[in-house]
């Protein structure tokens, strides 16, 4: 029966998401308030009744109900408990469910912490949230539902979760990614929300900040829990393969970045309006997209498990109308946006300015995301032409996807000291001259030591752009840390007052920048210096991988809760000394009766030594895959700072503050323009 | 000209040369880049280009893997029904990589019509076929239906006029 209340709770939720998206937009325009409030209880009432829906289904994976299609396809009696809760999502419909669950989280936030916003805003916004809702409920429950039953001959056996899903991994990654996509909705419809009413300023941007910064940050943590997982869990050492749904889920994330920062031009400032908003419109489209392109099968890709193409039509239609409609809205109500009444002056600024160093970021970042989805689109459309069967390899993406992050990496370090409407060209320059010198010094300088050896031979020019860039990054930003705190006086005690007045927006740009060069520094580093060998190996042999000797020591047969599994024991060594034991494992998963490797791994700031199994070869032999991965925890570390900067602009106490009595909406003092001056 | 207009248009032939330039080289990365997948009987006819980079997808043939003893070379054969490729790699195959089962290797057909892979991807669902191969099998499948059939009209064609010549002969 438990199936039957969560069926029921979705469709109750679904009703509720069709009241929510019609009446409290036609009380915005009738006046009706109390029609206009009804959509905070509606989105409260749909939270319920999805979270009982999901609990329901949680439930049904707990109890072994194999009479439930999806959890015979996706569960065994022997999975642990832990996975079994985790499985929910572990497969289209309940990761669907989970979409509408997260989506339902995000409109019951909006509802809760909008009291400050104007009525009209705010029932608008979340009516938009509830025609999403609407599209995503009729979606799961016409073409995906996850109660759908097998009767009346149910299997007593369910035919276990895919074992590359049984990890730690997607008990997180899948809920922050889409905390992060679902998050862009709620940017959406305060974008569609602004064009509806043609009310759009810097009080709009100041209201829609945090909201598109907490989207993002989930987001970044997402695909950098997605990269981490891959990496120790595909089994071959990788974090980034260039695949299609990784490409989805960077799509966003790009223009999310170039969304945060251009919406601080239209909060400071008043400008990139229209830009702002059409970021925010495509930022949720791209989700969108990503979501279709991971769910209809169109793609290959390691995460295109059995697809239905109906599937695919529905998204591909439900995407049709959210970009075409919202699209024509732009097209048609632009312009009204960009012109404020309350305008008294043309936003001007000059060739040099922060505005200029946003707009470049943008313009950068979005062409990133262009290069992209034309690399990920190009396969498609040409098997569509006939042209062939195409798949476009990493080369494509590293060629254009490098320069620009390079590109945006020199800027940035400009950008932290420019100021709003002109800056001095000299004043830049002076800036980054001893920044320039310390990072020519430390990129020229540092490659001798990270090779193997001192010579021209192992001496890499990719390392030298890596850390010159890296350098720059960290040099330019510290410096202007450091002016902050020297300002006044140039005592000890009034340094230690300015760092705390320094408001946490400040800081989370410093540590989201500093993160993004740690993350560049990890990946250019570990691409130049990774070591890899396969090799063949019986216990008892030994093997040298830059510098460090790896031993065979022994081969045993253990078994698990619900797979069995080779297990080798392989000690590293350096200089005679032992430095790691590690145990991979080949593990035979019974109910699926499939093969998956474990890798091993002994993971430091430096480097990674990353060890797995290969396959069984004659004898007691064995293929081995030996790594030593300098530097690659680095890529995960800057992206959680990343994360983290976001998270501390997001507490920001500007956007704490209740809405003012007067309707005035000078922007804040806030702490980089304060600080440039 | 209004400066501020001014600083407007140069922005504007700033963008259009940049995408221009920026649309050239997409296309010319992606003809670069772009790896396409060949069916064993494509590239055993030789329509398939020898030392460049490609793709080939099929069922591995029951039988055929063979391993060295003393390294990690390994020879097998894929099949689309119509045609076996020979294909050669150093490595370590993937997890889900069987006899009977479907593979995409990605690498360079030399002289004799060998794929020499780089990289060996293997389903990894046990549901899954990589959609190119499902394909690939298909068509071939079909052809090979529309063969037997043209071969059926060919044969019954041919008996029939034996059948006249012998008739007529008896005339």
């Amino acid at each position: 029966m438990i199936a039957e209340y969560g069926h029921l709770a979705l469709i109750i939720a679904l009703c509720l998401s069709i009241v929510q998206a019609i009446v409290p937009m036609v009380g915005s325009f009738a006046g009706y308030r109390t029609w206009m409030r009804l959509g905070h209880s509606l989105a409260i009432g749909q939270l319920v009744f999805v979270a009982i829906s999901f609990a329901c289904l949680t439930a049904a994976f707990l109890q072994d109900d194999f009479s439930l299609q999806y959890v015979a396809n996706n569960s065994n009696t022997l999975l642990p408990t832990q996975f079994k809760v985790s499985a929910v999502w572990g497969a289209h419909e309940g990761s669907l469910l989970l979409w509408a669950l997260i989506l339902a989280v995000w409109s019951a936030a909006v509802a809760l912490f909008s009291s400050h916003l104007p009525l009209v805003l705010s029932s608008r916004v979340l009516s938009i949230l509830g025609a999403i809702s609407v599209g995503f409920g009729l979606f799961i429950l016409l073409t995906s539902n996850p109660f759908a039953r097998i009767l009346p001959f149910s299997p007593t056996e369910g035919g276990d979760l895919n074992p590359l899903l049984q990890d730690f991994g997607l008990i997180v990654h899948p809920p922050m990614l889409y905390m992060g996509y679902v998050g862009f909705s709620v940017a959406f419809a305060f974008a569609v929300a602004a064009l509806i009413g043609g009310q759009f300023d810097s009080a709009w941007a100041r209201w829609a900040r945090p909201w598109i910064n907490s989207a993002w940050v989930f987001l970044t943590i997402g695909i950098t829990l997605g990269s981490w997982w891959a990496y120790y869990e595909l089994g071959w050492g990788g974090w980034w393969f260039w695949d299609p749904v990784e490409n989805a889920s960077l799509m966003p994330w790009l223009v999310g970045t170039a969304l945060v920062h251009s919406i601080s031009v239209t909060e400071k400032r008043g400008a990139f309006r229209s830009w702002t908003l059409l970021l925010a419109i495509l930022a949720f489209s791209l989700s969108l997209l990503g979501t279709f392109l991971v769910r209809s099968g169109v793609l290959t890709s390691v995460h295109a498990f059995a697809n239905d193409p109906e599937r695919g039509v529905f998204i591909l239609a439900f995407l049709g109308l959210v970009v075409g409609s919202s699209l024509l809205l732009f097209a048609l109500r632009g312009p009204v946006v960009q012109r404020q009444k309350g305008d008294t002056e043309v936003v001007s600024y000059s060739g040099l300015s922060r505005e200029m160093m946003l707009l470049l970021n943008n313009v950068l970042l979005v062409s990133a995301m262009a290069m992209i989805l034309i690399g990920t689109l190009y396969p498609l459309i040409a098997d569509v032409l006939d042209l062939g069967k195409i798949s476009v390899g990493p080369p494509y993406f590293n060629f254009f996807f490098v320069p620009m992050t390079l590109g945006l990496m020199v800027a940035m370090g400009f950008a932290v000291f420019s100021r709003w409407k002109k800056t001095d060209a000299n004043m830049l320059l002076q800036k980054g001259m001893v920044p320039f010198l310390i990072s020519l010094s430390a990129a020229l300088i540092l490659p001798l030591f990270l090779a193997e050896s001192i010579s021209w031979a192992t001496y890499s020019i990719t390392a030298v752009i890596t850390l010159g860039a890296s350098f720059w990054v960290v040099t330019m930003s510290l410096e202007d840390l450091w002016q902050k705190l020297d300002r006044g006086s140039s005592k000890q005690s009034s340094r230690l007052k300015n760092l705390t007045k320094l408001p946490s927006s400040y800081w989370g740009m410093q540590v989201a920048h500093i993160g993004i060069a740690v993350c560049a520094l990890g990946v250019g580093l570990s691409s130049v210096y990774d070591v890899q060998k396969d090799v063949r190996m019986v216990p008892g042999d030994r093997v040298e991988v830059a510098g460090y000797e790896f031993t065979f020591d022994s081969l045993d047969f253990v078994q698990g809760p619900n797979f069995g599994a080779s297990r080798a024991q392989i000690s590293a060594y350096k200089n005679d000394r032992l430095v790691a034991v590690l145990h991979p494992e080949k593990r035979k998963y019974e109910a699926r009766n499939q093969v998956m490797t474990e890798a091993a791994l002994d993971a430091g700031l430096t480097r990674d030594l990353y060890v797995s199994l290969g396959e069984p070869l004659k004898g007691d032999a064995w293929a081995i895959r030996l790594h030593v991965k300098p530097f690659v925890r680095c890529i995960w570390l800057g992206g959680l700072m990343i994360g983290l900067g976001g998270l501390l602009s997001v507490m920001d106490k500007r956007y704490r503050r209740r809405r003012k009595p007067s309707t005035q909406t000078a922007p804040q003092p806030a702490a980089t323009e304060a600080a440039a001056q | 000209m209004h400066p501020l207009r001014k600083q407007r248009l140069q922005l504007v032939i700033l963008i259009v040369v940049a995408a221009a330039l920026v649309i050239g080289l997409v296309v010319y990365m992606l003809r670069e880049n772009g790896n396409f997948f060949y069916t064993p009987a494509q590239i055993i006819s030789g329509e398939a280009p020898q030392n460049t980079f490609l793709r080939a997808g099929g069922m591995v043939v029951d039988g055929s893997v063979l391993r060295s003893d003393d390294s990690l070379w390994v020879q097998f054969k894929i099949t689309d029904g119509v045609e076996s490729l020979t294909i050669e790699h150093t490595g370590i195959l993937p997890d889900l990589f069987a006899e009977g089962e479907a593979a995409i290797a990605s690498g360079k057909v030399d002289e004799n019509l060998v794929l020499q892979a780089t990289q060996i991807l293997a389903k990894h669902d046990e549901k899954y076929t990589p959609p190119e191969v499902a394909d690939a099998m298909n068509a071939a499948y079909k052809a090979k239906q529309e063969e037997k059939e043209e071969k059926e009209e060919k044969e019954e064609k041919e008996e029939k006029e034996e059948k006249e010549e012998q008739s007529g002969s008896y005339k």
